[in-house]
């Protein structure tokens, strides 16, 4: 089959999807990359190569890092095939995608799956509401769109990309009502544990300093350990109310951007049954990998943020690593020349992961913003709050797989993918258990809505020589 | 930019498009998502959900949430954040569920 010539698929174009066909091309593998979005770059350097010098100055200089990668990645003979969203994956690494309303099926030698990172849910009351985001969408929405907010903006939560986004407003000019920070001096304490350690990535901390350094300069509002969060509104956001300090505040706002970090990605993992593990540090599920980014499932791998989080940096290493590890395997590297290549990426993974352990102690998401209270919507597409899910857990619901029967939780079209880690922690503190008992939802196929239709019109993938 | 929208844009050298959002003409920066475009023209909401009724608008502006599901050009259910704007392009807002009975329905308005 014409297929066979494929040695390497890589599910996603952002730092370690790029890194990875890079890297792969230069030892003469053929490799295809699928991904969902129109450019290449994932959501981290989202419309990189199209974006303009006022842009460029605003997001700074780790955005702009991202533009050589693109660059390289489109002139590495890599096929990338954009707006292409997969919905299943198989063991044999078999890849059926949507593209262009039309569904297309692909085999491979090998699967790369760097899905990267999506934030993680932040359920406080109200923040359905209208005029509610991620704080990830208001940076996507600057990126891709040159959008800024209007009028007065409540930043909430905790973690690197909150503080980078209010810096990134303040140079556009922009005035924020205020930063309200979940993260508190205790948190500080706790984190100064894995100084040590950390100094290796003084980098990464450099960066955090002078990102609270240029916040304080700002004079913005900067309330920390606030507590008790939650958006007024009847058909759209009106206010934010928290308490900080002793005090309880009451901003007006028609715009709330929330954060509190960003956790795998882990669709395509899960609905492939690989072994996962909770962790405790980073509050979410990863894969299991070798130190090649190889999983349970041999000949597929993951890499970067869909694995674990590790930030841009981390993810390009990991990606460089596949790609030697595909290429040894495919008989384009001796082992020992493998090895050798790898030192460096291994060197600078090691950096790049160093700071991590302080990062996660310092902005680890509140306790009430994962496991809200009763009144609170987890579910948004199927609207189930967090009291069903304990009722459910009463009646003797043991996981979230079974709480989808009792209650519909994440039966909805995001499959999960926004109440997943809530659901499965709520029941894990109903139960008194850890979440690693509870587990996750059965993830199964199709991963993005299809239709009959789309199902029907399913080809394989054409691999006829492509014009550029 | 209309006065009511929680966004601004920077000017940019993008040559603007024509589409459509509940029957009414917007002028839109080419090369945007729907989404970004809605929100952009000061659409603050974009869907009632299929269970309570309850407004909602774009939330994570990736393609993981599946609030900004809108009708595009007669397509219900369609993801705004994932979809680039063109001229011409007519989109409604999803009001609940999908209609179980729409081709039959888009059947009868062709006379079929």
């Amino acid at each position: 089959m014409a297929s066979e010539r494929i040695d390497l698929l890589i599910i996603g174009a952002g730092p370690a999807g790029m890194s990875a066909a890079v890297e792969a091309r230069r030892h003469g593998l053929e490799v295809l990359v699928l991904d969902e979005q129109p450019s290449p770059g994932g959501q981290i350097y989202r419309n990189i190569r199209e974006s303009d010098p006022q842009r460029l100055a605003i997001l700074g200089d780790d955005y702009s890092a991202g533009r050589r990668l693109a660059d390289e990645f489109i002139a590495s003979g890599a096929r990338y095939v954009p707006g292409a969203a997969v919905w299943q994956v198989g063991e044999q690494c078999q890849v059926h995608y949507l593209l262009e309303g039309r569904s297309v099926v692909v085999q491979a030698r090998r699967l790369l799956i760097a899905t990267g990172a999506f934030e993680r849910p932040m359920p406080i009351p109200g923040w359905t509401l209208p005029g509610v985001m991620s704080a990830g969408a208001g940076q996507i929405l600057l990126k891709s769109a040159a959008l800024l907010p209007a009028g007065p903006v409540v930043l909430a939560g905790c973690g690197p990309l909150l503080y980078l986004l209010a810096v990134q407003y303040l140079k556009a000019g922009i005035q924020l009502s205020a930063l309200v920070d979940t993260a508190e001096h205790r948190d500080i304490l706790q984190a100064w544990r894995h100084i040590p350690k950390a100094l290796l990535g003084w980098r990464d901390l450099l960066k955090g300093l002078s990102l609270l350094a240029k916040l304080r300069l700002a004079k913005l509002p900067h309330y920390r350990g606030a507590r008790a969060l939650r958006i007024e509104g009847a058909e759209c956001a009106e206010a934010f109310c928290f308490s900080s300090g002793g005090k309880v505040h009451r901003l007006p706002t028609n715009l709330v951007l929330l954060h509190q970090g960003v956790v795998p990605n882990t669709q395509i993992s899960w609905s492939l049954r690989m072994r996962h593990q909770w962790s405790d540090a980073q509050l979410c599920w990863r894969a299991d990998r070798d130190q090649w980014g190889e999983t349970s499932l041999a000949g597929v791998f993951i890499a970067g943020d869909g694995g674990a989080i590790g930030g841009a940096l981390a993810a390009r290493e990991q990606g460089r690593l596949v790609a030697l590890a595909v290429a040894s395997q495919l008989q384009r590297l001796d082992g020992a020349r493998r090895d050798h290549l790898a030192r460096e990426p291994q060197g600078a993974l090691a950096r790049c992961l160093a700071a991590r352990p302080l990062i996660d102690a310092l902005y680890r998401p509140q306790a009430e913003n994962r496991i809200p209270h009763n009144e609170v919507i987890v579910c948004r597409c199927e609207e189930v709050t967090a009291g069903q899910v304990r009722a459910d857990v009463r009646f003797g619901c043991l996981g979230p797989s079974q709480a989808k029967t009792f209650n519909r939780c994440g039966m909805g079209p995001c499959q999960g993918r926004l109440c997943g880690l809530s659901v499965t922690e709520v029941i894990a503190e109903q139960r008194q258990v850890s979440p690693s008992v509870v587990g996750y939802y059965r993830v199964r196929p199709p991963l993005k809505p299809i239709t009959l239709a789309q199902l029907a019109s399913q080809s394989n993938h054409d691999l006829s020589p492509e014009t550029p | 930019m209309p006065a009511d929208s929680l966004f601004i844009q920077l000017p940019t050298d993008s040559p603007c498009v024509m589409i459509e959002f509940e029957g009414q003409p917007l002028a839109v920066p080419s090369g945007i998502s729907v989404a970004a475009a809605l929100l952009a023209s000061g659409i603050r909401q974009t869907r009632r959900t299929a269970v309570s009724g309850a407004p909602r608008a774009p939330y994570c502006m990736m393609g993981v949430c599946f609030e900004c599901l809108v009708e595009v050009n007669g397509v219900p259910n369609c993801q705004a954040c994932m979809v680039t704007v063109s001229d011409g392009l007519k989109v409604r807002r999803q009001q609940g569920a999908r209609a179980l009975n729409a081709l039959a329905e888009e059947g009868a308005h062709d006379g079929i």
